[in-house]
C-alpha cells in the first residue's frame, strides 16, 4: 500500500509535483495520466525517493524516508522509462541484478537469488533467453528482461515509468496481460505513467490526472476520462467511446 | 512455481571461467619470469631456481649464483619486478573501476587530476628542494600529496556543483582541476628550466630499480585499494546502469562510488609517485580483456588485476631491453603499443557504450 500526503518536489525553484493526496491499496493497479510535463515521472521517482520531496510518502505502513535504501529497494521495485541495458551483460546476469538490494554491498548471489531469477525469467517466458546478451534483443524482448529484473527483486510494489512507450501495438498488449497476470497472481501493487489514455483505461482500476504537479481527477477511468476533463487538460478534441464495456478515447480532429 | 524454477536453467552471472583466470594467472607466471630473467647478465633459469630454493631453505638445495649476481637478482631485478607488477596491477584495475562507476569506456586512472597533481609535486620537488634532499626520498611523496590534493579538490569542486549529475560534473571538475594543476606545473617548470630533463623523464615513467624499499613504500596503498575494489566489484556492474537505477536497486550509490573512487585514486596516486605518468596500462588492459572475453565487471576487475600486473612487467622488459644499456622511458612503451590498440577500441567501441 502507499500512501502519499501533501507530496511535494520542487525542481528548480519549481513545483513539479505540488501537495499531491494519494492512497493506492495493496494489489491495486493506479495509472498515472496527464499531459507532458504533468509531473508523472517525478512522482514516480519521488515514491521510489530517487528526488528530494516534502510532504509524507508512506509504503506498507513506514513512512518512506526512514527506510534504508535496501529496506526501501525491497519494497519498491523500478521500470524506468528508458533503462540502461549494457549490450555485453547477458539476461541471467541482468536479472540478477534485481537481487542487488537482498544481498548487502560485499555479498554473491547464492542459491535463492538464481531461484529468484529463474522464477522471473520463467513467468516472462524468458528461460530460452538467459544466456543471450542484451545487445542481441529485440525492443519488446528488451522490455520483457527488464520487467523480469523488477520482479526478481521480489518487491510488493512496482512502479512503472511508460512501460509500453517503445512497443508496437501488439507488444503493448501483451506487456500489460502480463503485468495483469502477475498483479493477479502475486499481489502487486502497480502504478503506472501511461501516455496512452485508451490502454490505460482497459488496465488500469483507478487514474490520477495529474495538470501542472496536482491531482485535477482522481477515480475510476470512467469518471476521470471524460470529454470535458480531457479537453480541459490535455488541450486536446476526443470522444470518449464505449468499447464493449470498456472506456476508449478517440482523438476527433478539429478543423 | 518452484515446479517451474526446479526446470529453469541454471541461472548465474558469468564470473570468472577456469579458462579465463587460469589463462592469465599462467600469462602473469610467464611475465615474472621473463622479467627475472632478461637483463644484461644471463643468469640462467636453473641457477634462478636454485638461488629460490637455496633462500626457502629447501633442504639440499644450495645457490650457484656468485654473490653479485645473488645481489643481481634479489635487490634489483626481482624488486624491479615486482614494482612493476603492482603499479601494473593498480594501473589497470583502477582504470577498469573509473570505467564502471563513470559509465565511461575511456575513463583512465588519471581521469579525476591524478596525473597532473603528482605532476606539479614532482615538478615542485624537483625545482625547489636540495639536491640532497630529494633523492628516492622526497620525490614520491610530494608526488602522492600533490596527487591527493588533486584528487581531493576535484571532489570539493564536483559537490559544490547540482547534486543530481553527480558522475558527470565529477569529470568535468577533474578536467578542471587538471587544467589549472598543468598550467601552474608547466609555469614552475619554465621558471626553472634548468630542471627541465629531469622533470621531463620522470613524466614519461619508468620502473627505477631502487631495490625493496618502493616496493615496501607502495605496497600498503596499492594492497587495501585493490582489496577493496575486488570487494566492491559486483556493485560495479549496478553502478554501470546509472545512478537512478542503482539507488532504486538498493545501492547508496554516493557513498559506495565515493569509497571505490578514493580507492582507486589512493592507489594511483601511490603508484604514480614512485613510477611517474605510464599512460594508457588503465585503459589497454581492460579492454583488451573485454574484447577477449565480453565479461561485466565482476569478472573483469580481478582478471585486470592479474594481467595488468603481467603486462607492465613485459613492458618494462622492452624499456630496459631493447636499446639497452639505455632505457626507454616506461611510458613511451606503453603508449607506442597502447596508442594503435586505442584507436581499436574506439572503433569497435563505437555503437553501444556504456
Amino acid at each position: 500500500m502507499i500512501e502519499l500526503r501533501g507530496v511535494t518536489v520542487e525542481l528548480g525553484g519549481t513545483a513539479v509535483v505540488d501537495r499531491v493526496d494519494a492512497i493506492v491499496e495493496r494489489g491495486e493497479w493506479l495509472a498515472l495520466i496527464g499531459p507532458n510535463g504533468a509531473g508523472k515521472t517525478t512522482l514516480l521517482r519521488a515514491i521510489a525517493r530517487l528526488v528530494p520531496f516534502s510532504g509524507e510518502i508512506s509504503l506498507d505502513g513506514r513512512p518512506a524516508p526512514e527506510l534504508a535504501r535496501g529496506e526501501l529497494a525491497r519494497l519498491v521495485a523500478v521500470v524506468p522509462q528508458e533503462p540502461s541495458t549494457p549490450p555485453w551483460m547477458t539476461v541471467a546476469e541482468y536479472v540478477l541484478l534485481g537481487r542487488t538490494p537482498h544481498l548487502g554491498p560485499l555479498a554473491r548471489e547464492g542459491a535463492r537469488d538464481r531461484d529468484a531469477a529463474g522464477r522471473a525469467l520463467a513467468r516472462l517466458d524468458l528461460l530460452a533467453f538467459v544466456e543471450r546478451r542484451l545487445g542481441t534483443l529485440s525492443g519488446g524482448e528488451k522490455q520483457r528482461v527488464v520487467v523480469a529484473r523488477a520482479l526478481a527483486q521480489e518487491a510488493s510494489i512496482v512502479l512503472l515509468d511508460e512501460p509500453t512507450a517503445a512497443l508496437d501495438i501488439g507488444h503493448q498488449q501483451q506487456a500489460l496481460d502480463l503485468l495483469d497476470v502477475l498483479r493477479q497472481e502475486s499481489g502487486l501493487t502497480l502504478v503506472g505513467a501511461m501516455h496512452d489514455l485508451t490502454l490505460a483505461a482497459q488496465y488500469a482500476d483507478r487514474m490520477l490526472l495529474l495538470n501542472g504537479g496536482r491531482v485535477v481527477a482522481n477515480g475510476p477511468p470512467a469518471d476521470v476520462l471524460t470529454e470535458a476533463t480531457i479537453s480541459q487538460h490535455y488541450g486536446a478534441a476526443i470522444d470518449v467511446v464505449d468499447v464493449g464495456g470498456r472506456i476508449a478515447v478517440v482523438p476527433r480532429r478539429s478543423g | 512455481m518452484t515446479s517451474i524454477a526446479e526446470h529453469a536453467p541454471e541461472v548465474r552471472a558469468r564470473g570468472l571461467t577456469p579458462v579465463w583466470a587460469c589463462s592469465a594467472v599462467a600469462f602473469l607466471l610467464a611475465s615474472l619470469a621473463i622479467g627475472i630473467l632478461a637483463g644484461p647478465v644471463d643468469l640462467g633459469v636453473g641457477a634462478v631456481f636454485e638461488s629460490a630454493g637455496a633462500r626457502l631453505h629447501l633442504p639440499g638445495v644450495s645457490t650457484s649464483l656468485s654473490p653479485t649476481e645473488e645481489a643481481i637478482l634479489w635487490e634489483i631485478r626481482v624488486p624491479r619486478v615486482m614494482l612493476a607488477a603492482l603499479v601494473g596491477a593498480m594501473l589497470a584495475v583502477a582504470g577498469a573501476t573509473y570505467q564502471g562507476v563513470f559509465r565511461n569506456p575511456l575513463a583512465d586512472p588519471y581521469l579525476l587530476g591524478v596525473a597532473a597533481g603528482a605532476g606539479l609535486g614532482a615538478t615542485i620537488a624537483i625545482a625547489y628542494l636540495p639536491a640532497g634532499l630529494r633523492g628516492h626520498r622526497m620525490l614520491p611523496v610530494a608526488a602522492f600529496v600533490g596527487g591527493s590534493v588533486a584528487v581531493f579538490l576535484t571532489y570539493a569542486v564536483g559537490r559544490s556543483a547540482r547534486r543530481e549529475r553527480d558522475a558527470a560534473t565529477l569529470v568535468l571538475a577533474g578536467v578542471t582541476v587538471t587544467a589549472f594543476f598543468t598550467a601552474w606545473q608547466t609555469f614552475v617548470q619554465q621558471q626553472n628550466s634548468e630542471t627541465l630533463q629531469e622533470v621531463y623523464s620522470w613524466i614519461l615513467g619508468n620502473i627505477p630499480s631502487t631495490g625493496w624499499s618502493d616496493v615496501i613504500l607502495i605496497l600498503p596503498y596499492i594492497a587495501v585499494a585493490i582489496v577493496v575494489i575486488l570487494a566492491l566489484r559486483r556493485v560495479v556492474d549496478v553502478l554501470n546502469l546509472g545512478d537512478d537505477e542503482a539507488a532504486s536497486l538498493g545501492v547508496d550509490v554516493r557513498r559506495v562510488r565515493l569509497a571505490l573512487v578514493v580507492a582507486a585514486t589512493l592507489g594511483t596516486a601511490a603508484a604514480v609517485a614512485v613510477t611517474g605518468l605510464i599512460g594508457f596500462v588503465g585503459i589497454i588492459v581492460p579492454h583488451t580483456i573485454r574484447l577477449l572475453t565480453g565479461v561485466g565487471y565482476r569478472a573483469l576487475i580481478p582478471l585486470s588485476v592479474v594481467v595488468g600486473a603481467g603486462f607492465l612487467v613485459l613492458a618494462d622488459v622492452v624499456a630496459r631491453t631493447v636499446l639497452a644499456p639505455a632505457e626507454i622511458p616506461l611510458g613511451v612503451v606503453t603508449a607506442f603499443f597502447g596508442a594503435p590498440f586505442f584507436a581499436l577500441v574506439l572503433r569497435t567501441t563505437r555503437g553501444g557504450t556504456s
